[in-house]
């Protein structure tokens, strides 16, 4: 089982342009049902077997789709995850980068009360390994399992699943919440939804400087979770006042460093990997496959 | 990005806030002529560096004769200013504010920022004008003042006179407070700040509200909808190699180590960098080539960090998804080839079509020494590199 996505799960493509159309293939090979794309102005036409229609609305109307995926370019991508919302698509994953923040603020006060869950932006996108992948991650690294992982960067995630699945751990679902300081889904609400899973035995957070998500995440997990979660925070060195790579990471006003991230984390009885090589390791360190927590 | 004061002061403007009557000037000759058509002084000579703390550091000086600004100007243009802000190697001061100065009555503290919490932006407002406003949250938070801002109903009014009253200011005050604020808010969105702070914003003692120093930060993703921003950049404020990496679209950061790093991925980057630190070694850069890590991309990431004489070794770290393997470690080979590197180099690869490109490397004849995961590539260049 898993979370957000599963085999049922069809996927239409916002911005079929040549990366949206490359990862769209790639879905499809992996067994992701890629039901159509939203290309206005070439509705009615086709391209490679995907169905184009000009809205996101008729798009859903005709091939029942229940998630999209954007593609497109920083300056139209706001209005895209808009016009998703507005469709009623439940899930909405952006894999675009460097859409303006401010585009960003108005998009979630859009999405205020609205049931739609928006994943991203700046993200890798969602797979539940061996039933359905959104976004731009290289499925064979992926396993069908029990651990949930979820993450604000792409290949730092591959790096947590690979050494999963090299030690013989798969995944329920890995998401990827994007590294922009305005996004849709939070650490917080990837854990709860882990938490309700009743396939999910564990947890992987991985989080980065700036902000304070996976602070929130953590005493989430202290106060509610009752499954093993293991950690690990990028930016031990990072400086302060510098962006690195992500908008949202950057260590602004002496806030959101690694090191107040960490002890937070170890406070909420977090087993956090002291390098990005220990991982998985520290997974083990509170978990046992059989689903038994030890303690910390 | 960041601007100068003075470019900050003539933004402002334009959005109807109040700033002190002032201009540029590149020396002594311009900033006595200005000095002169400003007014009948005083006047204040500000050293225009993009760092803070200019006023301790002896960059921002009172004279009471258009003489005294013209000497005051040419002492100031071409010195180095230390900060704390601007590291021990200091910044060259090439330009200078020269603007009328004014009675000051009351200190207080703006700022517009996005907050993370709420998505919104959130002006702060503070009665201690002229601090660390990270020092007065730590000591003082009670005298810090928020107002979360709804993005489809901008700031309001009340708002500003809720941020007002807090602040002690009251009568007229109070409307030429509203009218700020809000000028405040037009230019932060209009111009899609991430930051923008007056520090102080003061009272003077013929009753006006003044912005004595304004400091803008913008969201460098919305930069491609601000032209002119474009124009107002100071290439001499920023690093070097920043900028060249800028305009090969590869993120980098540099750093005071000497391993350099080369990585894809914003995380796995900055974890490359950690692990290397962990392992007793010190990183020189962060580095993302991005998805798309083609042979000139990886020479150009090459050069960028062997621009970097501290560089004493470098570690690759590339976990191949979308990008093939085989053809990272093509490019890897042709960089080091191009550059005919010098220093160590360590090179972890996994992914897609991983045995392909371990292949290729131990093909080249180059003098690549590959790694099994992140702990041995970032033990290796650690070993590597204090052989040296």
């Amino acid at each position: 089982m898993s979370i957000l996505i599963d085999r049922n799960t069809r996927v239409i493509t916002q911005g079929l342009g040549a990366t949206g159309l490359f990862h769209a293939q790639g879905a499809r090979e992996y067994g992701t049902q890629m039901v159509g794309g939203v290309t206005p102005g070439k509705g009615g036409g086709a391209i490679d077997g995907f169905p184009l229609f000009d809205t996101v609305r008729e798009a859903v109307e005709k091939t029942g789709a229940t998630a999209s995926v954007i593609y497109v370019p920083p300056p139209f991508a706001a209005d895209a995850i808009i016009e998703a919302v507005d469709a009623g698509i439940g899930l909405v994953c952006c894999i675009t980068e460097g859409i303006p923040v401010l585009d960003m603020v108005k998009v979630k006060e859009f999405m205020r009360g609205k049931t739609t869950r928006l994943v991203g932006p700046n993200c890798p996108g969602v797979i539940t390994p061996g039933e359905c992948k959104i976004g731009i991650m290289p499925g064979y690294i992926h396993k069908p399992g029990k651990i949930g992982v979820v993450s604000r960067s792409g290949t730092l995630t591959y790096e947590a699943v690979w050494q999963l699945t090299c030690v013989g751990l798969g995944q329920s679902t890995c998401v990827g919440i994007g590294g922009d300081p305005v996004n849709g889904t939070s650490h917080l609400d990837v854990l709860r939804m882990f938490e309700e899973d009743p396939d999910t035995e564990a947890v992987i957070m991985i989080g980065e400087i700036g902000g304070s998500s996976e602070e929130e995440g953590a005493y989430f997990v202290r106060d509610y979770m009752t499954k093993p979660v293991a950690a690990y925070i990028a930016g031990v060195t990072a400086p302060p006042g510098k962006r690195m790579g992500h908008a949202g990471a950057i260590i602004s006003g002496g806030k959101g460093t690694a090191a107040e991230k960490v002890a937070v984390l170890r406070e909420c009885g977090i087993s956090v990997a002291a390098s990005p090589a220990e991982m998985a390791a520290a997974l083990l360190k509170v978990y046992k496959p059989d689903g038994l927590r030890i303690a910390v | 990005m960041n601007i100068h004061e003075y470019q900050a002061k003539a933004i402002l403007r334009e959005f109807g806030v109040p700033v002190p009557d002032g201009h540029v000037c590149y020396n002594g000759a311009s900033a006595r002529e200005w000095a002169k058509r400003l007014g009948d002084g005083p006047w204040v000579v500000k050293a225009q560096i993009h760092a803070g703390g200019r006023g301790k550091g002896g960059g921002v000086k009172l004279a009471r004769s258009a003489d005294e600004v013209r000497n005051t100007a040419r002492e100031m243009l071409g010195m180095t200013l230390r900060t704390h802000q601007t590291g021990p190697e200091g910044k060259v001061v090439t330009r200078v504010l020269v603007e009328n100065g004014c009675n000051i009555e009351r200190e207080l503290y703006l700022s517009l920022l996005v907050d993370r919490g709420t998505s919104r932006v959130t002006v702060m407002a503070s009665t201690e004008g002229g601090m660390d406003i990270e020092q007065v949250a730590a000591e003082t938070p009670e005298n810090i003042f928020k107002e979360a801002v709804d993005p489809l109903l901008g700031l309001t009014s009340f708002q500003c006179r809720n941020l007002a009253l807090s602040l002690g200011l009251s009568g007229k005050l109070t409307a030429k407070a509203v009218g700020l604020l809000q000028g405040l808010y037009s230019t932060f969105v209009s111009c899609d700040c991430s930051l923008l702070e007056i520090n102080p914003l003061v009272v003077t003692a013929q009753g006006e509200l003044l912005c004595l120093d304004a400091k803008f930060g913008f969201d460098d993703n919305a930069v491609f909808r601000h032209p002119r921003l474009g124009d107002m950049r100071d290439y001499d404020e920023e690093d070097p190699n920043e900028v060249e990496a800028s305009q090969h679209d590869l993120s980098y950061v540099s750093l005071t180590g000497n391993i350099g790093c080369l990585v894809n991925g914003a995380g796995l980057a900055m974890a490359t960098m950690d692990i290397i630190k962990h392992s007793g070694g010190d990183p020189a850069n962060f580095l993302d080539v991005g998805g798309g890590a083609t042979i000139e991309r990886v020479t150009e990431a090459f050069k960028i960090i062997l621009s970097d004489r501290n560089v004493k070794g470098i570690l690759v770290n590339i976990f191949g998804g979308i990008m093939k393997c085989d053809v990272i470690a093509t490019g890897v080979i042709e960089a080091a080839r191009q550059v005919s590197l010098k220093v160590p180099l360590v090179v972890r690869l996994e992914g897609t079509n991983v045995a392909k490109g371990k292949q290729l490397l131990a093909e080249s004849g180059l003098n690549i020494v590959a790694a099994e995961g992140m702990a041995d590539a970032a033990k290796k260049i650690v070993q590597a590199v204090a052989a040296c």
